[in-house]
């Protein structure tokens, strides 16, 4: 039954059934893992053919929606939306369908496009692997579960797939559950994002006392147009559903379980960080921004900070910070994934709607590029170790495919000029300045100091200075005592606190049975094989192309153009910035009698809707110069860091090396790194601890003292009783009846006995004779 | 046509019948035996059928004759067992379930 067919009239066929794009997936989950072990290639052909067929579904389902957008003259899109009712209870019909706009077309295509390139990038790397075959089920439903979130017409349909993706991502992290720290942060992972998603419910259930509908449409054209009773059910609301997003997209203070997620194989880490899972929910804010933003009123005048603004500011400068004392490849780009998700975060927070959801789009392609590089490295050149101290450096010389991809990813990370993350990254950064929120105008051009400094260090020690242990053997290069002396030398200090620090031990380590290689490009023959490298070239193309189709340096809005209907607010005319906050604040003073709620729209009075967004700045090359000059001063300052530290070179920064055991402030600031803010400590320590030693504790001295007791008492009396009964009645009334029914039944069965002959024409006879005098007796009767 | 002559043939047939249950020692013989109880009383079945002009006991004694043909293949499949097992089919050796 349809719900609302008004829509797919003319929309197209891709566009009407965009419904299939996360079906496909989803019954191909199912495939693999019926059928998978018998398939000649264990299942794998099946994920990748679903993912195919999903991607050009949404191929086309983009090509119809461009030209949906380019043929509506400027006139407001409606999204295509079609519902089914997927089940009744009590009146209330939950829906099951699609809701396609440009939001939703740019993440499914590039979900479908990321998910592609990683399974043919998994049949090379986890290749013999005891458990190929659900490894590619889970995967593929992995990508299903993003899917059907994304498409989501609905709350519930929203919460359907954002589950699925916590119970894969359970299942991928602890893909080698052998080993007990793998299967620890699946759980870790699982628990985490689950504190969070008790936000997601309670939100929902906000929203549907709101509203009354659970209809995403439905809910953010009545919040974009204020028909709603309370505004602070609303900024509650947008409260609970804001912490299901900090449990999924790893935001500060629950960001612990994404490094640990580390565990996983390389490629699932890939995915998870890039375009599923974590972007899930920033993507939740995205989809539901006139809730998010008006339920906290971001843009109001005179806001200099909210909610979003404020935990997305934290979490870029905290995660950039820990990315800088992790030895582990992945462990650094997992933070920097956090901090990027920060950026998309404090962008929504200020207003930049159409800027963060470029920057998922971008950082997409980017970062899946960086995990799928330190895989191909450990693939390859460091016998499956992520230790960048330990196991690599010196690699550009063999493997140019993964060093060029890495360079070019960490570039577009950086926000280098003319890579895609610069487009997408300065442009959050600017619309901070130019909504008027300076903290996180400065706290982003910090970040991308930050940012391009620890990448810095990361691919110093990667590629750079003398191979050490895998990869010195790789490279055919082996000084093992000589360099061993050397790394025990090693200055920043990290390997005297590591012993206070339980994980820092547990690197990812994938080690699985040695499999058969495949062959390597003919242009690269020492680099990893081709299904490795295939897919970083196409992703390391993508990390500069990818960036041009929202270039506000060269002109190019055509993303924004494509994605402005989904904000589902209105675009506010941009005003000059030097006298914006007084023209505002003169109008504020005329419409205070509007009422308290639409105090941060009075500015825009003159428009027929209530609430709007900013649109973007236009870009200027000297609004941009202090994040470049800081960007620039960040590579330096870094790489003479890292020349001296980890390659012993002379330079400027030569003093600085060993501050961390000389000074005491910068020794407890890096030891309070390492332990990852102490805040594992805080939620196992303090929390899990101080909420269930004095429970059980007290629990045990009821139990002693009053249960017991109890317990003890009754068990004395019912002894008593017991015995009494025992020797009265049991003994002499009870077994007296038994031994006499017994003894009947014994000697009438002695009597009997010799009927049981045994002997099949006795039976007949028997049989027989009491037919014949059942008869006698009916003639008798009848007579 | 009278009822009679049918119930006598049947009688006699079911007699011997019971006869040959209660005194053969053979087992195939006695299993001939319940074959001939069973026509027996599909004889009866016809002959009321045919006499009260109804086709309902024609089907039944059809159905007997099905259930008793599958009766006879399990009863052989059984004789054939215990002939191979004992080297006998003689009933009165088989008393182990003599009480």
């Amino acid at each position: 039954m349809l719900l609302a067919a008004q829509e797919t009239a003319a929309a197209g066929w891709f566009l009407e059934n965009a419904w299939l794009i996360p079906l496909i997936p989803f019954v191909a989950f199912f495939v693999i893992l019926l059928f998978g072990k018998k398939m000649p290639r264990g299942g794998s052909e099946v994920g990748i053919a679903s993912m195919v067929a999903a991607l050009v579904v949404a191929a086309g389902a983009a090509y119809q929606w461009i030209d949906r957008v380019d043929s509506s003259h400027g006139e407001e899109v409606e999204p295509v939306i079609r519902q089914w009712v997927w089940w009744q209870s009590g009146g209330t019909r939950f829906g099951i369908g699609e809701h396609i706009d440009g939001l939703a077309i740019v993440v499914l295509l590039l979900v479908a496009f990321i998910s592609t390139l990683v399974q043919i990038y998994s049949t090379e790397y986890v290749k013999g692997d005891r458990r190929y075959t659900h490894y590619f089920a889970s995967i593929t439903l992995f990508s299903a579960g993003m899917l059907i979130m994304v498409l989501a017409p609905n709350m519930v349909q929203l919460i359907l797939g954002w589950e699925i993706m916590g119970l894969t991502s359970f299942l991928l992290i602890g893909h080698w559950w052998e080993e007990k720290a793998n299967s620890e942060a699946a759980l870790k992972a699982f628990w985490t994002v689950r504190v969070g998603d008790v936000g997601l419910l309670v939100g929902t259930a906000v929203l549907l006392g709101i509203f009354g509908t659970l209809d995403i449409k439905g809910i953010n054209d009545s919040a974009a147009a204020g028909q709603f009773g309370s505004h602070n059910a609303l900024m509650w609301a947008a409260i609970a559903l804001f912490i299901a997003c900090i449990g999924k997209s790893g935001q500060f203070p629950l960001h612990t379980w994404l490094p640990d997620a580390m565990a996983g194989p390389t490629p699932v880490s890939s995915l998870l960080h890039s375009s599923t899972m974590v972007v899930a929910g920033v993507y939740l804010v995205a989809r539901l921004y006139p809730v998010f933003h008006v339920g906290l009123e971001i843009n109001a005048v005179g806001q200099t900070f909210n909610l979003i603004a404020v935990i997305g500011g934290i979490t870029v400068i905290v995660a950039a910070a820990l990315a800088f004392v992790q030895n582990d490849i992945k462990k650094v780009l997992a933070y920097s994934t956090v901090s990027q998700l920060g950026y998309m975060m404090m962008g929504l927070g200020v207003g930049a709607w159409t800027a963060s959801v470029f920057h998922i789009f971008t950082h997409a392609f980017f970062k899946c590029c960086l995990f799928l590089a330190a895989g191909s490295i450990s693939y390859t050149a460091s016998h499956h170790s992520f230790d960048m101290k330990k196991d690599m450096g010196g690699l550009w010389k063999k493997m140019p495919i993964t060093f060029g991809a890495w360079m070019v990813s960490t570039a577009a990370l950086a926000g280098i000029p003319f890579f895609s993350g610069f487009f997408s990254k300065d442009e959050i950064i600017d619309s901070a300045k130019h909504a008027d929120y300076t903290i996180f105008y400065l706290v982003g051009i910090v970040g991308a100091f930050m940012t391009i400094a620890y990448m810095t260090r990361a691919t110093y020690l990667v590629f750079f200075g003398t191979p050490r242990g895998g990869a010195a053997h790789f490279m055919g290069v082996e000084h093992g005592l000589e360099h061993r002396d050397d790394h025990a030398h090693e200055t920043l200090g990290h390997d005297d606190h590591s012993d206070d620090h339980a994980d820092q031990s547990d690197h990812g380590h994938d080690d699985h049975p040695e499999p058969v290689r495949g062959r390597p490009f003919p242009f690269a023959k020492y680099d990893s094989p081709w299904k490795i490298t295939a897919p970083l070239l196409i992703l390391g193309t993508l990390a500069v192309g990818s960036g041009y189709l929202n270039a506000p340096a060269v002109g190019v809005h055509w993303f924004e153009h494509q994605t402005e209907s989904s904000i589902g607010l209105p675009l506010a005319e941009h005003e000059a910035d030097g006298d914006n906050a007084e023209q505002v604040s003169s109008e504020h003073a005329v419409d205070e009698s509007v009422g308290a709620e639409d105090v941060g729209a009075a500015e825009h009075a003159a428009d027929s809707a209530i609430y709007s967004v900013p649109e973007p700045p236009k870009f200027a090359w000297g609004a941009a110069a202090p994040g470049l000059l800081l960007v620039l001063a960040g590579f330096l300052v870094s790489l003479f860091l890292s020349l001296a530290v980890f390659g012993k070179r002379k330079n400027v920064l030569s003093p600085l090396v060993g501050i961390t055991e000389r000074n005491k402030l910068f020794g407890a600031g890096h030891r309070f790194l390492v332990n990852k803010l102490y805040l594992d400590h805080l939620y196992e320590k303090v929390i899990v601890h101080g909420v269930a030693y004095p429970v059980s504790k007290a629990a045990y001295w009821f139990n002693q003292n009053i249960i017991d007791g109890v317990v003890d008492g009754a068990g004395r009396s019912t002894k008593r009783t017991g015995e009494w009964v025992y020797r009265n009645i049991d003994q002499r009334l009870v077994d007296g009846a038994v031994n006499a029914s017994g003894m009947v039944a014994n000697e009438s069965g002695h009597a009997l006995q010799p009927v049981q002959s045994g002997k099949v024409n006795h039976y007949g006879a028997l049989l027989f004779g009491a037919a014949a005098v059942g008869a006698i007796v009916l003639i008798l009767l009848n007579v | 046509m009278y009822a009679v002559n049918f119930l006598l043939l049947s009688a006699a047939l079911f007699s011997i019948g019971v006869f040959g249950v209660i005194a053969r020692r053979n087992a195939v013989m006695v299993l001939m035996s319940i074959e001939l109880i069973l026509n027996s009383v599909n004889l009866n079945l016809v002959a009321f059928a045919l006499i009260n002009k109804d086709i309902d006991g024609h089907i039944f004694a059809l159905f007997v004759i099905a259930v008793a043909a599958a009766e006879v293949g399990v009863g052989l499949g059984m004789v054939l067992m215990i002939y191979r097992n004992r080297r006998s089919i003689a009933l009165d050796e088989l008393s182990e379930m003599h009480g």
